[in-house]
């Protein structure tokens, strides 16, 4: 049986691993190849790494550590951060991540997901989605949640559907960083709309909000960071408790 | 002992020789004919699109030297495809070393198949010392359907072929490259085939 999956995100800045609380400060987190290893060691089920530098000189350190991972880690990875373009999934997937994922740019330019998928391949091309909600509306946010749009969230995760996106990375921005628990309306919403995976994000602060995501708000995958950086739950321990509650998981 | 990664418009070469690095493993990515045909044992690894595949591959003549070879060859995921007949995906006429199709799932769950699955059945040099229902890890809309050469089966949406071996050609549909230590395992036991 197809497993739910668990992803330990290691956001990246000059080639260190830090973790926004709310997308604001900052905390380091350590060497982001030797967490990766550790992670991978202890049963994470893939991994992902953001690139939040923004200047040039961040870009190609980043891409010199997706070499160093792609040598060390031997379970699937995903990259992203500021990718707006098919040479940079090209420069990302030739250095050996297994997947990317792109935000802004595909809701700048949404034939960009079609573009990426016909040249890499559906598999490859995670369209994440920030969101926010206002009122009872889920909007969908760019450049790291700075910037609200109009589009709504299962309307944009439906056309990313349609364009040939391959995997839906759903961040609630109201819950990313309060360990409360995932935005579970909106990842339900989001999964009973599209027939593609979503990886659920933001919120998690306890084994439960992960059995309340997979078994409440049918995600396929949740993503996760400061719990991990910081040891408050094991991935082992973790995926124990969510196989003893029926959740189908790689022991 | 010289193993040669078959290098073509396939999106994990890398990994693959970054996998054969960490078990210990020197092996040369190549296009070169000359050196596939004299090597040891030759991997054919693959991600991408099954038309445009067969015809780089066809253009260089790759595909007829594939067919030829008589040391272990290794197909991983898209090798694995374009080792067999005939694939649904662009209506590609592959290398025919497996008599039997390929074809894309029916939308009856979330596809592609991704993620971490299990095999079962599994028989052959491939999976010495790999136990039953072991997790491995896939990415693919298009499966090898049952057949004879199976020597693991996974279940997703239907049972089919996960992994093929006729005389000394071996494929598995799940990334070895990215299948944590199983993965490796696997590549160990095909470089210690004889």
């Amino acid at each position: 049986m197809l497993t739910k999956r668990i992803i330990p995100c290691l956001d990246i800045k000059n080639g260190r691993t830090v973790k926004g609380i709310n997308f604001m400060e900052l905390r380091d987190a350590g060497d982001p190849v030797e967490l990766g290893r550790i992670y991978a060691e202890q049963g994470a089920d893939e991994l992902t790494f953001l690139d939040i530098t923004a200047t040039i000189e961040g870009r190609s350190t980043f891409v010199e550590l997706v070499k160093r991972i792609s040598k060390e880690v031997n379970i699937p990875f995903t990259v992203g951060g500021g990718v707006s373009s098919i040479a940079d999934v090209g420069a990302l997937l030739n250095s050996g991540a297994d997947k990317i994922t792109i935000n802004s740019a595909a809701v700048k330019t949404p034939e960009l997901i079609t573009e990426l998928a016909k040249e890499f391949g559906s598999q490859c091309i995670v369209v994440a989605i920030d969101t926010k909600l206002y009122g009872d509306k889920w909007m969908v946010h760019t450049h790291g949640g700075r910037i609200p749009t109009e589009r709504e969230t299962i309307t944009w995760a439906k056309e990313i559907e349609s364009l040939g996106g391959g995997e839906i990375l759903l961040t609630s921005m109201n819950n990313d960083g309060t360990k409360a628990g995932f935005a579970t309306d909106i990842t339900k919403g989001v999964s009973e709309a599209i027939n593609i995976p979503v990886i659920a994000s933001g919120g998690a602060g306890t084994v439960e909000h992960f059995l309340d995501v997979f078994t409440n708000a049918k995600a396929d995958a949740a993503l996760a960071a400061s719990i991990f950086h910081f040891k408050e739950i094991e991935i082992q321990k973790l995926k124990q408790y969510l196989q003893d509650n029926k959740v189908p998981m790689r022991m | 002992m010289d193993i040669a990664i078959i290098k073509y418009n396939a999106g994990n070469v890398q990994s693959v020789k970054n996998a054969m690095d960490r078990i210990g493993v020197d092996a040369i990515v190549t296009d070169d004919i000359k050196i596939i045909e004299s090597a040891d044992k030759v991997i054919f690894p693959g991600v991408g699109e099954a038309a445009t595949a067969m015809s780089y591959l066809k253009e260089r003549g790759l595909d007829d030297t594939l067919r030829n070879l008589k040391q272990p060859v290794l197909g991983i995921c898209l090798g694995l495809q374009l080792m067999c007949k005939r694939s649904d995906e662009g209506d590609t006429d592959c290398m025919g070393i497996f008599d039997i199709d390929v074809k894309l799932f029916p939308p009856k769950d979330k596809v592609p198949h991704m993620g971490w699955n299990t095999i079962t059945n599994l028989k052959g040099d491939l999976f010495k010392g790999i136990k039953e229902e072991t997790y491995v890890y896939f990415v693919h809309s298009f499966y090898a359907e049952a057949s004879e050469f199976a020597v693991s089966e996974t279940d997703f949406i239907l049972p089919y072929s996960s992994s093929l071996q006729k005389d000394n050609f071996y494929a598995t549909q799940f990334h070895l490259e990215k299948s944590g230590v199983i993965g490796e395992q696997v590549l160990k036991n095909f470089i210690d085939i004889k």
